[in-house]
């Protein structure tokens, strides 16, 4: 598990840019203070007021500060089953959000729809937005949040979540049709 | 169980009640589709009925419904057992608070015709309750004051709790343009 990587040193960030790695330094400030957006629809949210609380702590992680407005914050916690009918709405959510953004599915109905196989739950928030990290679970452990918290800020350093890779793709399309 | 309710309402509506039953205390009365909308208003004004309480309406599917050997009615049911149903029953659960007694109007609907009275004149809490009934089995509430979807988008089609409805069939309103099968653009192929 990326401990190492998830601890907030400062020495990294003075290490890249002895070294001239300055794209890596806005990531490493970008992962250590995540703005969530909890879209809460189920029961999940229980857990997630776990995980938020002070006994799990999301907060060491830098991820404490909940907006309720999608357009201050920059992970989409989609807690609990998305229906169809919700569909517009989460991918309107999803659009207001600021760039980069990233989004994390917590438990199985928002990874995969879960046990309903019917005619109004959707079949996973992947079907109408990018997700980048999964949590599985029924609901999933606030130690498995964490853990999925950890992993996405590892690829936050990376720049592989869905929203980096789509401005990095951008930009190479835009200074191809420049030249 | 007492019977004082269907007692009374089979005196009063002899040609409008098919046949009547108790079952755990319940009384159940299945009512012609035509003579329902007197019955209830009789239910709801006349003193010693008083139904001033409506519970739930809902609807069941019977489709390709048999009797078998596990679903036989208790014995005292008797008559008010069929062998072959129409399609549709829609239920209404009354009670009467002053009175203490409940009764419940059973309506038998063809498939090709499912039209029923509505009774959200008489109870304005059965509106939403027919509404769903209407949403989820396609039932024709007549005179109904709004009748609309009331859980599922207005884009649905179909009713989703008939029993014919596939399982596995889904009505998306929206999906990802990157997905390898976008159901709805293939639908417009």
């Amino acid at each position: 598990m990326g401990v190492e990587l998830s601890t907030t040193r400062l020495e990294d960030a003075a290490k890249w840019a002895k070294q001239g790695k300055l794209a890596r330094i806005p990531e490493w400030g970008r992962k250590f203070s995540l703005f969530t957006y909890p879209f809460v629809t189920a029961c999940c949210g229980m857990e997630f007021m776990s995980v938020a609380g002070p006994k799990y702590d999301l907060a060491r992680f830098g991820a404490e500060f909940p907006r309720f407005s999608p357009r201050q914050s920059d992970l989409l916690m989609i807690v609990g089953t998305i229906t169809e009918k919700q569909g517009p709405a989460l991918k309107r959510v999803y659009d207001q959000m600021a760039e980069p953004k990233w989004v994390i599915a917590f438990g199985v109905c928002a990874s995969t729809g879960g046990f309903y196989q019917n005619y109004h739950a959707m079949p996973g928030a992947d079907q109408v937005i990018p997700v980048d990290v999964y949590i599985p679970g029924c609901p999933p452990r606030p130690e498995q949040v964490l853990d999925a918290l950890i992993m996405l800020m590892d690829r936050i350093q990376d720049g592989r979540g869905h929203s980096q890779l789509r401005l990095k793709r951008e930009q190479v399309i835009a200074s191809g049709t420049e030249e | 169980m007492s019977k004082k309710v269907l007692d009374a309402l089979t005196a009063k509506f002899p040609s409008a009640i098919v046949r009547t039953a108790t079952a755990n205390g319940d009384e159940i009365a299945w009512i012609k589709r035509d003579d329902l909308l007197a019955v209830a208003k009789w239910l709801r004004d006349d003193p010693a009925m008083a139904f001033d309480a409506p519970v739930f309406c809902t609807c069941i599917d019977w489709l390709d419904w048999k009797p078998q050997h596990n679903n036989r009615p208790p014995p005292e049911w008797g008559s008010a057992w069929n062998e072959t149903k129409p399609r549709f029953t829609v239920c209404y659960q009354l009670r009467s608070v002053a009175h203490k007694h409940r009764l419940r109007l059973e309506i038998e609907l063809p498939e090709n015709d499912p039209r029923c009275a509505s009774l959200a004149e008489l109870w304005p809490a059965f509106n939403w309750q027919e509404r769903e009934t209407f949403d989820m089995y396609g039932i024709k509430f007549e005179n109904h004051p709004d009748l609309r979807r009331i859980y599922l988008y207005e884009e649905f089609v179909g009713y989703p709790l008939r029993k014919d409805y596939p399982k596995e069939k889904r009505q998306p309103l929206v999906r990802r343009d990157d997905l390898p099968i976008n159901p709805i653009k293939a639908e417009h192929k």
